[in-house]
């Protein structure tokens, strides 16, 4: 049964409100998660003070960022300076209201989708253009600060973004070309069901497992983290792109970045991990939660791998990363993407 | 006035004052920005039409990739603000009516065909799979053609970028 207008309107508030709630707290509790385990990993303990396992960390780091003086140096260009955060972290959120939770719940007779838009049958498209616009908001702010750090960490960034953009788009071809969809919930329900009984059809145990490489590889690029935070490299470059940055605008930027790991995680676990696709026990009130339950499971897997890896990895060097992205990875998702068609065809 | 038209009037106005300001910046960032915003409206004005592959093709494409080469561009020329010559003032002069008078031609032709009835909203498929039929099925030369075309272009572009054969290099023998 369809939402009459009205309700369609609040509904979609609510959910955004919801989302965007979570979206944040998330945010910051992955800074807080990546100090906690990166701490561990160099033998050191992490935020410790504020509160238990310095859980309030993140809300004494807010603080701090709001009460900071808000510097614009003088000799920086001020509409683009002031513009390029909002820019990044504007679409960093935007990316995620077209990403599914779950399957619709019932409330009311009437049935909802666990989604802020409804079903738009290019979701994945969606999600790509308006990351790829994101990359402005780095540019912008590297050459608006007018400081030759700042420059050359945002012309990196660009380059960098197009270079694996190409790269991270022909890795999801495969499976697009299995599901035979751009709707990101047609993908997920194509992951429904098991082989033999007991593994799982995930897209990354129905061959996509090079795909699902390449897409990581990728995306890793496309949201700047180590190994491939280049734009960023505080060894060379002071701080980058951000380095003129202070107070709540540099916060901006903090922001996006993980909103970008935390988008990327959700596709990852829709295209390759079967979504909110897992066993399922216990009664019907159960059954409702545990789909969402499996996908935020699976989002925090990624995120846990993404500090995992810059805890491990050190730094590319530039030419090392543009000869990954184009001699390397983009011959493999190619190699991918013709094997899949092959395989789907035969 | 429907919600279509209303959205379709937002889109429109931003896109001819995108282009108006555009022609308006004399710095070329800003007049790169401006025209991302007027490719941002117009995959708005598609996504209206129903055509929503095209408008995230025009996004991902255009707003995504291209416009991202000319930022980087600018950025690695640091290109500085525009100069008025001689010949730009003159273009303004003649540029402007010219502008005016294709304008008024425009919408006499318009007019004289307002009979053809326009297409609604949502009216022509727009979903991949139609397209993908159309490109792949209907239109597989001309695609094909296409990409040979691109494949030229690219080709020439790194004709032109490599460097010149130098002579072959002397040996410095002792």
């Amino acid at each position: 049964m369809a939402l009459p207008i009205w309700l369609f309107i609040l509904a979609s508030v609510i959910k955004s409100a919801i989302v965007l709630g979570v979206l944040l707290t998330a945010v910051a509790y992955t800074v807080w998660l990546e100090r906690k385990v990166v701490g561990h990993m160099q033998n050191r303990w992490g935020p410790t003070r504020v509160g238990p396992f310095g859980l309030l960390q993140p809300a004494a780091d807010g603080i701090k960022f709001l009460f900071k003086e808000d510097l614009t140096p003088p000799h920086v260009y001020k509409p683009l300076f002031i513009a390029a955060p909002l820019i990044a972290v504007v679409f960093a959120l935007t990316s995620i209201s077209v990403i599914p939770f779950g399957n619709a719940v019932m409330i009311g007779g009437y049935s909802i989708p666990l989604q802020i838009t409804t079903d738009v049958n290019t979701g994945l498209l969606l999600i790509l253009g308006v990351t790829s616009i994101g990359v402005y908001g780095v540019a912008l702010a590297g050459w608006s600060s007018n400081n030759k750090y700042s420059l050359l960490g945002g012309l990196r960034a660009s380059a960098q973004m197009v270079s694996y953009e190409i790269s991270l788009g022909l890795s999801l071809v495969g499976v697009l070309i299995m599901s035979g969809s751009f709707s990101l919930r047609t993908i997920v329900d194509a992951q429904g069901g098991h082989f033999w009984g007991f593994i799982p059809r995930w897209n990354i145990f129905h061959g996509q497992v090079i795909g699902f490489f390449c897409y990581l590889m990728a995306a890793y690029a496309e949201t700047n983290r180590i190994p491939f935070d280049l734009p960023e490299a505080e060894t060379e470059l002071v701080a980058g792109y951000h380095t003129e940055y202070s107070a709540m605008k540099f916060a901006m930027f903090f922001m996006a970045e993980y909103a970008n790991m935390i988008t990327v995680a959700c596709l990852a676990t829709l295209l390759f991990f079967g979504g909110w696709h897992g066993p399922l026990f216990g009664p019907t009130i159960l059954q409702e939660i545990l789909p969402v339950f499996w996908f935020v499971a699976k989002v925090f897997v990624f995120l846990f791998l993404y500090i995992w890896v810059r805890g491990t990895l050190p730094r590319f060097r530039y030419d090392q990363l543009m000869a990954f992205g184009w001699k390397f990875l983009l011959p493999l998702a190619l190699a991918n993407l013709i094997a899949t068609a092959i395989a789907v065809a035969w | 006035m429907n919600v279509h038209l209303i959205l379709f009037l937002a889109f429109g106005a931003v896109c001819v004052a995108g282009a108006v300001n555009l022609l308006a910046q004399r710095h070329p960032i800003n007049g790169a920005l401006s025209l991302i915003a007027v490719m941002a409206a117009l995959a708005g004005e598609y996504l209206l039409l129903g055509a929503e592959f095209v408008a995230a093709v025009q996004v991902i494409v255009y707003a995504g990739a291209i416009m991202v080469l000319f930022v980087f561009t600018i950025m690695l020329l640091n290109a500085g603000v525009e100069e008025r010559t001689k010949g730009s003032r003159v273009a303004i002069l003649f540029g402007i009516p010219g502008l005016l008078l294709g304008g008024i031609l425009l919408g006499w032709v318009v007019l004289r065909h307002s009979g053809t009835e326009a297409v609604a909203a949502g009216a022509l498929p727009g979903d991949p799979n139609t397209i993908g039929q159309l490109l792949f099925h209907e239109f597989l030369l001309p695609f094909e053609i296409t990409s040979v075309l691109i494949l030229i272009a690219i080709m020439g572009a790194v004709v032109l970028a490599s460097k010149p054969p130098s002579a072959p290099a002397r040996r410095v023998e002792d």
